[in-house]
C-alpha cells in the first residue's frame, strides 16, 4: 500500500533509526531519505524505509489522517493497512541479526 | 436478483472540516456546469481509491464527474507470466519471499498459495530487508519476488546496493507508473481528461516528472494527498484546469511532494534498475513500464541465475471464470466492478478470480469492502 506510516525518530544508529509509531518502537532504514534525520524528527516509513523527512510545520496535518484511521476497527481495510505498516516494521533490538 | 451482502465500511462522511468539504463539492458542481459535458478523470493509486470509497466521496461528486481508478494497484498489474516465474522457482525448491498480496494472485495454472499447498516454501514479509535476513539464516536459495511501484522499488534497490548473501536473489516485477499513464491516455474508448497523481509515489519521482506527459498529451496532472479534503481539493484544481483548457502540472500536496522529488532515492532506483517494456496484466504492453535489474546486478537477478522453466505450468488453459474477468477493462477505465458478472458472486476476497479482488489496493476488493460505487 502506498499510504506508508509516519513516525517520530527516537534514536539514529548509522543507517538505521529507531522510530516510534504511535507507541510502537521499530527500526527504519535511512538509506533512501534525502535529508539528515535526527531524534525528534518525523519520517514517513514505507516498507521499512524512511522515504521522506516530514517538515516540522507539516507534522500535525500529516498525523491527522492516521489518528482518524487508527480509531477504526481492524475490519476496516485502511486501518488494517496502517496497523500492518506499524506492526510489520522490524521490532526494536531483536538482536537476531548482526 | 439477490442482494449482495457486503462488508459495510464507514458510510457517513467524517471530515475534519465538513463545511470545507461541502464548499469543495459545490465548486465541483459549478465547474462541471461550466464545462457542460461529462468529465472523466483518473487516479492511479490504491490508497486514493480506499480513501474515496471509505469516505464515500463519490456521493458528493456531481453526476457529470466520473472519478476512475486506473492501473494503480501493483499486485493487480503483475502479469501472469511473472507469477508463473515465481511459481516455477518455488516448485523447483527455491524459497520465495514476497509481499502478502502476491501469494494469492493467479498465474496461468497456479498461484504461489497453490505452490505452497504442493509443498513449496513461501515466506510472506513486510520489507525487502527481511528477505535478506531470511537468506542469511539459511543455506537454501531465497528469491525475493519483488512487486510494487517506484516507492517500493526504491526499497528493493537499497537492499541490492547493500550487502547480500550469495543465496539471495531478486525476481523483479516492479512497475513504473509514469509510462502507463501515457498508455491509458491513448487507449481507444478511454476519454480521460485529467490525472490525479499519487502523493507518495510523487514524493520519490517529484511532480516535475509529469511535465513531459502534460506537454505530449495536453492532459492536466494534479498531485494530491490522501485525506478526503486533499482529494476533493485536488479534484477541484484538476477540473478547473479541464475547464480552462490549460493543461499543466499542479502540486496540491506540497507537504509531501517537491518538484524534483527525492533525488537520493531516484539515484538508487536507477542505479539498480532499468526500465523496459512489458505487459501489465489486463492493460497492454507498456513501453518502459517494467523495472528490471541492470546487468551490473546480474548476480542477484533470479532471471539470470536460474533457468526458469514455465512449460509445465502451461498445460492447463485458464479457467472459464478467469476468462470472464474484466479486471483489465476496469483498470483501463472502460468497465466498473459493478458491471462484472462475477463481482460479489463467484469473485469475492475469499475466492478471488481476478487480481483486482486479491489486493487491498485493487478496485474490486476496495469496492467490495466499502460497499462499492454508490448509486447516484
Amino acid at each position: 500500500m502506498c499510504l506508508g506510516v509516519p513516525g517520530r525518530v527516537v534514536e539514529v544508529r548509522g543507517a538505521i533509526a529507531l522510530v516510534d509509531f504511535w507507541g510502537v518502537r521499530r527500526e527504519t532504514r535511512l538509506d533512501v531519505v534525502d535529508e539528515p534525520v535526527a531524534p525528534g524528527d518525523y519520517i514517513l516509513n514505507h516498507v521499512g524505509f524512511a522515504i521522506r523527512k516530514i517538515p516540522a510545520e507539516e507534522i500535525q496535518e500529516t498525523l491527522a489522517l492516521y489518528d482518524l484511521l487508527l480509531q477504526e476497527a481492524d475490519s476496516d481495510m485502511m486501518a488494517a493497512d496502517v496497523r500492518g505498516e506499524i506492526a510489520g516494521a522490524r521490532p526494536e533490538e531483536t538482536g537476531a541479526h548482526d | 436478483m439477490t442482494e449482495l451482502v457486503l462488508d459495510r465500511g464507514v458510510s457517513e462522511l467524517r471530515f475534519r472540516d465538513p463545511a470545507r468539504a461541502r464548499a469543495l463539492a459545490a465548486a465541483l458542481e459549478q465547474l462541471c456546469k461550466q464545462i457542460g459535458h461529462d468529465v472523466a478523470v483518473m487516479h492511479v493509486c490504491g490508497s486514493h481509491e480506499q480513501s474515496i470509497a471509505k469516505f464515500g466521496l463519490r456521493t458528493l461528486l456531481p453526476r457529470a464527474l466520473n472519478v476512475i481508478m486506473g492501473p494503480g494497484c501493483p499486485v493487480c498489474v503483475t502479469d501472469v507470466p511473472e507469477v508463473d516465474e515465481a511459481v516455477a522457482l518455488a516448485l523447483d525448491g527455491k524459497i520465495i519471499a514476497t509481499y502478502g498480496d502476491m501469494v494469492r494472485v493467479p498465474g496461468t495454472s497456479r498461484s504461489l498459495a497453490d505452490a505452497q499447498a504442493e509443498g513449496a516454501r513461501i515466506e510472506v514479509l513486510y520489507s525487502a530487508v527481511e528477505a535478506v535476513e531470511l537468506a542469511r539464516d539459511t543455506t537454501e536459495e531465497v528469491v525475493f519476488f519483488a512487486s510494487g511501484f517506484e516507492t517500493t522499488a526504491v526499497a528493493t534497490a537499497a537492499v541490492v546496493l547493500g550487502e547480500v548473501p550469495p543465496n539471495f536473489s531478486v525476481l523483479s516485477s516492479h512497475k513504473y507508473i509514469p509510462p502507463v499513464m501515457e498508455i491509458v491516455a491513448e487507449m481507444p474508448g478511454t476519454r480521460i481528461e485529467g490525472f490525479l497523481a499519487a502523493g507518495h509515489a510523487a514524493a520519490i519521482t517529484g511532480s516535475a516528472i509529469f511535465e513531459r506527459f502534460v506537454e505530449h498529451h495536453r492532459i492536466p496532472v494534479v498531485v494530491a494527498g490522501f485525506e478526503p479534503l486533499d482529494i476533493l481539493a485536488g479534484l477541484v484544481r484538476l477540473v478547473e484546469l479541464v475547464r480552462d483548457g490549460t493543461p499543466q502540472v499542479v502540486n496540491m500536496f506540497p507537504r509531501c511532494v517537491t518538484p524534483e522529488g527525492n533525488r537520493n532515492a531516484q539515484a538508487q532506483l536507477w542505479r539498480v534498475f532499468r526500465s523496459t517494456g512489458g505487459n501489465w496484466r489486463g492493460i497492454a504492453h507498456v513501453p518502459n513500464g517494467n523495472l528490471r535489474l541492470r546487468d551490473e546486478f546480474a548476480h542477484v537477478d533470479a532471471r539470470r541465475r536460474f533457468a526458469i522453466d514455465l512449460r509445465s505450468l502451461w498445460h492447463h488453459a485458464p479457467s472459464v471464470l478467469t476468462q470472464q474477468c474484466v479486471c483489465g477493462d476496469i483498470m483501463a477505465g472502460i468497465a466498473s466492478p459493478k458491471g462484472c458478472p462475477l463481482f460479489g458472486k463467484e469473485c469475492t476476497p475469499d475466492t478471488p478470480v481476478g487480481a483486482c479482488m486479491v489486493s487491498n489496493e485493487g478496485t474490486c476488493k476496495i469496492w467490495y469492502q466499502y460497499g462499492g460505487h454508490p448509486d447516484l
